[in-house]
C-alpha cells in the first residue's frame, strides 16, 4: 500500500469521532468511586458508630490521608495518557500523603506508650485490610486501564502504576471508613503494603496493556 | 503537494495546529492536507533514524507513524502546542520499530522539524508491510479497508458496492484501522 493510499483512507475515517481520553479518564474516576462506594455500603456496612467516629482524630485523619492520596493520584495521573508527557508536572503532589502519614506516625509514637506500638500496628484486621483494599481496587483498576488504553501514554508502565495508585487510593478511602483500626501505625503499615501491591500490579499490566 | 512554507520560514506549528483542529472537528479535507504535509517530514525522520540500522524500510515506519497519529489524534490537547505531540508519537513509533529490529532504541535527538525537509519522494513500490497486515484482517474489515484505501472509494460508494449501511462500513473501517495498529505491535513478538 502506498502512503498516499493510506492518507486517503485515514482522511475518510476523520469524521469518526472518538471519545477524548480526558473524558474517558473522568468517566473512569466517577465509576471507580461509585464501585468502591457500593462495596463499602453493600458489603462492608457502615462503621458501627460511623458518624461519631469522625470526632476521633485518628479516624478522621485516616480518611483524610487516604483522600489526599486519591486526589493527588488523580491529578498526577490525569495527563499520563498524552504521548508527550513523560512525567506529570504534578507528580510532586504525590509526596503529600506519605509526608502527612510520616508526621502522623511520629505524633502517634509520641502519644502512645511504647508497649502499645506493636499492638496498634498489628491491629485487629490486618489480613482483612490486605484482602479488601486490593479487592476493592480491582474494578477501579480495570476502569483506569480502559481509560488509558484510549490514550497514548509515553511510558506505559508508569501510566499503569499511576492507574493502580488512583484505583488503590479510591478503594482505600472507602475501606478506611469501614476499617476499625485507626492508628497511623496500622495505616502506614498495611494500607501502604496493599496500595503498593496494586500500584505494582498496575505497572505490570500497564507495560503490557497500555502499549500502542 | 509539498508544503508551501519554505524550509527556513516560521515553524509549521500554527498552520498544522489549525489543520488538526479542523480535522478533529471532522473536516476530512483539512485532515488530509495535514497528513500530506506531515508525511514528507516523517519520511525524512524515518530515513535519518533508520540509517544506523540499515535494511528497514523507512516507508513502513512512515505508514505506521501515520496510523498512530490517526488513531491517537484525540490525545492532542487543543490548547497545547502541536509539534511536541507530533514528535512524541513519531519518536515512540520509531523506537518501537528499532526494538522490533533488535536494536536499542537510540533515536535521533532532532525532532521532525529540526530535520531539514529536503524531502525524499515517496518510493514507487507499493508492496509494504501494511499491505501484508491488511491481508491478515478478517473478511469484512479487509474488504472495506482495501476498497477505501487501495481502490480509493468513498465510504458511501463502498457501502453501496458491498450492500452495507454507511454506518456499518464506518465501524468496520475504524475497527480495521485499530486492528492494523495492533498487528504492527504483534509483529514485535515474532
Amino acid at each position: 500500500m502506498k502512503t498516499n493510499d493510506l492518507i486517503t483512507a485515514l482522511s475518510a475515517d476523520a469524521p469518526e469521532q472518538q471519545m477524548p481520553p480526558r473524558r474517558a479518564f473522568l468517566i473512569a474516576i466517577v465509576l471507580a468511586a461509585a464501585i468502591a462506594a457500593a462495596i463499602w455500603i453493600g458489603r462492608l456496612g457502615l462503621h458501627h458508630d460511623f458518624l461519631q467516629s469522625w470526632l476521633t482524630p485518628r479516624f478522621a485523619f485516616k480518611v483524610f490521608v487516604t483522600a489526599v492520596l486519591a486526589v493527588t493520584a488523580v491529578f498526577a495521573a490525569r495527563d499520563m495518557a498524552r504521548p508527550e508527557v513523560e512525567h506529570s508536572r504534578l507528580r510532586l503532589l504525590l509526596w503529600s500523603a506519605p509526608l502527612l502519614l510520616v508526621c502522623a506516625v511520629i505524633a502517634e509514637l509520641i502519644a502512645l506508650p511504647q508497649s502499645l506500638w506493636m499492638v496498634r500496628l498489628v491491629g485487629h484486621n490486618a489480613r482483612f485490610c490486605m484482602t479488601m483494599i486490593p479487592l476493592m481496587s480491582l474494578g477501579p483498576l480495570v476502569l483506569m486501564l480502559w481509560a488509558f488504553r484510549r490514550g497514548a501514554p509515553a511510558n506505559p508502565a508508569r501510566a499503569g502504576a499511576l492507574a493502580g495508585l488512583v484505583a488503590a487510593g479510591i478503594a482505600s478511602v472507602f475501606y478506611a471508613m469501614h476499617c476499625p483500626d485507626d492508628s497511623p501505625l496500622f495505616v502506614a503499615t498495611w494500607y501502604t503494603l496493599a496500595i503498593g501491591f496494586i500500584t505494582g500490579v498496575g505497572a505490570l499490566l500497564g507495560s503490557r496493556l497500555l502499549r500502542w | 503537494m509539498p508544503p508551501a512554507n519554505k524550509p527556513d520560514s516560521a515553524s509549521p506549528e500554527m498552520a498544522w495546529a489549525e489543520l488538526m483542529r479542523a480535522g478533529l472537528a471532522g473536516d476530512a479535507a483539512a485532515y488530509r492536507q495535514l497528513l500530506e504535509a506531515i508525511a514528507p517530514r516523517l519520511r525524512k525522520f524515518a530515513v535519518h533514524g533508520l540509517s544506523r540500522i540499515g535494511n528497514a524500510d523507512a516507508e513502513d515506519v512512515v505508514q505506521e507513524i501515520l496510523l498512530a497519529i490517526h488513531l491517537k489524534r484525540q490525545t492532542w490537547m487543543q490548547d497545547q502546542p502541536f509539534l511536541p505531540w507530533l514528535n512524541a508519537i513519531a519518536r515512540h513509533k520509531l523506537i518501537d520499530v528499532m526494538r522490533r529490529k533488535g536494536r536499542r532504541g537510540e533515536v535521533p535527538i532532532e525532532g521532525l522539524i529540526e530535520v531539514l525537509p529536503d524531502t525524499p519522494p515517496e518510493p514507487e513500490s507499493s508492496h509494504s508491510e501494511l499491505t501484508k497486515l491488511v491481508s491478515r484482517l478478517d473478511g469484512k474489515q479487509q474488504t472495506v479497508i482495501s476498497s477505501i484505501s487501495l481502490d480509493g472509494n468513498s465510504i458511501k460508494d463502498t457501502a453501496t458496492k458491498l450492500g452495507m449501511s454507511e454506518g456499518a462500513v464506518r465501524v468496520a473501517f475504524h475497527r480495521g484501522l485499530k486492528k492494523l495498529a495492533s498487528l504492527y505491535r504483534e509483529a514485535s513478538a515474532t
